[in-house]
């Protein structure tokens, strides 16, 4: 019977969800539970509908499994728009206060949604489904494990709603970017080992004598999440039917672990795994090698080991002992260089092609977010020098360091891929337009600047206001006046915000019509075809 | 080049790329975490420094649950302008009871490391109610809500017992009278000397106006209100911490 298994084991979990449902302790963890209970619910339904008793049909173990695949690309694009939006949304509440609605919709709720929305649903989602793409091919091997890769991916589903339900119901651990309670934190751990048994299973099996350098990237992201994820986490819970966890760490340790943690979810997620993508998309796409290879090798080794050391640049100037700030900040700075070892490598790739750039939107997005990738590698360990620190932090001027990581590198690289795998997961020819792709690419970029621009100034601004002196050796301004000046810049950070998740907007459509067949009929690029030719 | 030959062989195999990367990513998180567990400064106790009473704790989680640390530090760092506008920079010792810290990593709005005692009750809930209504500037979310839920915990001693497996040292005196401390703290009729005893500078009495139920805003505000009161820097020594 087509999924007999799964619909005993799913029909039993939603069960033991809807008696937590009845005997939990607090509020918010019954309201987590029914959410689980219909979530479970509702997928056990589908499976009925969709079950057989026939035989299945033999699964052809040489072909590669896209299934999970095509479903990563599409739940990338919607959690994407999904997380943008609430971007969006909390930038504007910052100009308009009033927009918050008490209390499922307070900045502090929706806050964590936005963050976790579009590093561990959009970002995550993307790096799924670009890895298990890349490792088959590279690999010349079908997915290892059979259903695996369904598991997989239905099961980081599960808790991308369970983590943003809960954030609106109130249920945090209050470390950013590893917000989800205990429970959820559970799952996150079995499927997490689950997608590295899944890769390194894949690996093993393959039928090349190397490991694409992709492949280490994407390897050494999912160790090292592993590893962040369960020490970060850990923590006790106050009862096991409730949502409420205390952390097993406290102050200061706490601090530099949480941060040990938020740095590398930036290090290791946002970018050794992007890395990963880049060095297989690009390439392709660019119809080029990769530039140096020798450079991959000293740039990957180096931009792990380094990584790992710059949490604490974090907590510069507070409790945490000197020489583990100063630390901090030599490794950071340090960081600069396997950093732009990798921008080069990128951009490098693209020698003898550089003429695409004129006609391939593709390609421009991928370089944009290399470009971008760069940039934001330069301004952090800018930013982790303590005097700059002293000036930067606790400002918005780190809030627009993140974005142009996160919109720039993070959301071009992933969108440059997903332009690239689509029409192929699908067997289209082309995507529906690449003219909509140019529209993204501009709509994208000047968000981006935007948005940055905005937050440069008004952090400097802010940080210059609370440190201002009169003559007289008075403070100039009340924290109140700083909080009226930032008004104009948050209005201005929605729109570059809303011009980004407009892009975004485009690029659903264009992925959509694309999937369902059509395409658009259009000049092609200008100077893609000889002019010649065209005149003819 | 030889190294880059030798290379080859990580390339070829997987389990010795999965070791190698895992091995290369432990090292710093355990040269930087690892010594704070025993050095003097990070793990010092400072007279005043107790565990939360229970309103206090039952207001921190909320605190955490509302993500007020997403736009407020609890991190007075040692510069002149913020020393000046928030008191006394923030000791490690006082933040050794947190889990998890709130030192928090934005300043959307000002520092509370230190807001205890710096407004009165009433002040306090009419801000959280309509923080318009007493600081116009203000962009913060309202959060009137809370003076209209009760605290509805069935058995507040388990979260006191959570946090003594962490190592806070709640004492057994403590975890006994978790949930009777938790209601007579916002009780004006109470007898509270048991728990002025166990809670030596607890605020005691009525925060939110309604001294008829205890509510999540009264939990809110006794914890707001004990902030940074416990270090009495009249008599703390800050040479005695140089190294």
């Amino acid at each position: 019977m087509k999924f007999g298994k799964e619909i005993v084991l799913l029909s039993l979990f939603a069960f033991a969800a809807l008696v937590a449902a009845g005997a939990g302790v607090n509020e918010p963890f019954r309201q987590h539970m029914w959410v689980l209970f219909f979530a479970l619910a509702g997928f056990t339904a589908i499976l009925l509908r969709n079950t057989e008793f026939r035989p299945a049909a033999p699964i052809d173990p040489s072909a590669y499994m896209d299934g999970p695949i095509r479903y990563g690309a599409i739940a990338t694009m919607f959690w994407g728009v999904i997380g943008m939006l609430v971007g969006v949304v909390i930038a504007l509440q910052l100009a308009y206060p009033d927009l918050n609605i008490q209390p499922w919709f307070n900045f502090g709720r929706l806050r964590p949604l936005h963050t976790s929305g579009v590093v561990f649903a959009f970002g995550g989602n993307a790096l799924l489904c670009t890895s298990l793409y890349v490792v088959q091919r590279t690999c010349r091997a079908r997915l290892f494990g059979g259903d695996l890769g369904w598991f997989v991916f239905w099961g980081y589903q599960l808790f991308i709603v369970m983590a943003a339900t809960g954030y609106l119901l109130g249920i945090t651990e209050s470390r950013e970017y590893a917000e989800p309670e205990w429970y959820v934190d559970i799952w996150l751990t079995i499927v997490w080992v689950a997608y590295l048994i899944l890769f390194l299973g894949t690996i093993l099996k393959r039928k090349e004598p190397h490991i694409y350098v992709a492949n280490w990237f994407y390897l050494s992201f999912i160790v090292t999440i592993a590893m962040l994820h369960v020490v970060n986490n850990l923590s006790m819970p106050a009862s096991f039917l409730g949502s409420k966890s205390y952390s097993a760490f406290s102050g200061v340790q706490d601090a530099l672990t949480q941060w040990w943690y938020g740095h590398n979810a930036v290090g290791f997620f946002l970018t050794a795994g992007f890395l990963g993508m880049m060095y297989y998309f690009v390439p392709k796409q660019a119809n080029r090698p990769v530039y140096s290879y020798r450079l991959s090798i000293v740039h990957f080794w180096a931009i792990i080991f380094l990584y790992i050391w710059a949490g604490p640049h974090h907590l510069h100037y507070t409790a945490l002992p000197d020489w583990a700030q100063t630390l901090g900040m030599v490794f950071s700075i340090m960081l600069w260089m396997p950093s732009w070892g990798g921008m080069i490598n990128g951009l490098m790739t693209l020698s003898g092609a550089w003429d695409k750039l004129r006609t391939d939107p593709i390609i421009r997005m991928m370089v944009m977010a290399i470009a971008f990738y760069g940039m934001s590698t330069f301004e952090g360990p800018m930013m982790s020098i303590k005097t700059v620190n002293s000036l930067s932090h606790y400002t918005d001027w780190t809030i627009g360091h993140v974005h142009s990581g996160a919109l720039g590198w993070v959301g071009m690289i992933s969108f440059g891929a997903l332009y690239y795998m689509v029409p192929k997961l699908w067997n289209r020819e082309r995507l529906y337009s690449l003219r909509l792709v140019t529209w993204h690419f501009w709509l994208a970029t000047l968000g981006i600047v935007v948005y940055a621009s905005v937050m440069w100034v008004s952090g400097i601004m802010q940080g210059l206001m609370w440190r201002e002196y009169d003559e007289q050796g008075f403070l100039v301004y009340s924290f109140a006046e700083t909080v009226a000046a930032m008004h104009p810049y948050y209005i201005m950070r929605a729109i570059g915000g809303a011009m980004y998740l407009s892009g975004a907007l485009i690029m659903a459509w264009n992925i959509a019509m694309t999937i369902l067949g059509y395409r658009r009929e259009e000049d092609p690029m200008p100077g893609s075809v000889p002019a010649l030719q065209l005149a003819r | 080049m030889r190294l880059m030959n030798r290379h080859a062989v990580i390339e070829k195999n997987a389990t010795l790329l999965l070791l190698g990367s895992l091995l290369v990513v432990t090292i710093g998180g355990i040269v930087e975490i690892a010594p704070l567990f025993y050095l003097d400064n990070t793990i010092e106790k400072v007279e005043g420094m107790r565990p939360y009473s229970p309103l206090e704790l039952v207001g921190r989680n909320i605190y955490v649950r509302e993500g007020c640390y997403l736009c407020h530090s609890q991190m007075i760092r040692p510069f002149r302008d913020e020393v000046e506008r928030y008191g006394h920079y923030s000791l490690a010792a006082e933040s050794m009871y947190d889990h998890p810290f709130q030192w928090g990593s934005k300043r959307t709005g000002p520092d509370l490391a230190r807001v205890g005692d710096r407004y009165s009750n009433l002040w306090h809930v009419e801000h959280l109610t309509d923080p318009r209504s007493v600081v116009p500037e203000s962009i913060m979310p309202s959060y009137g809500f809370l003076k209209d839920t009760p605290i509805a915990v069935k058995d507040f001693s388990t979260h006191l017992v959570a946090n003594r497996r962490v190592g806070v040292p709640y004492s057994d005196d403590m975890v006994a009278n978790a949930n009777a401390d938790l209601m007579a703290q916002a009780d004006p009729n109470a007898d509270t000397s048991g728990l002025e005893a166990r809670y030596p500078k607890a605020r005691i009495g009525d925060f939110d106006g309604d001294p008829q139920q205890v509510t999540e805003m009264d939990a809110l505000v006794s914890y707001l209100q004990m902030l940074g009161t416990l270090v009495d820097f009249k008599n703390y020594d800050e040479t005695a911490g140089y190294r």
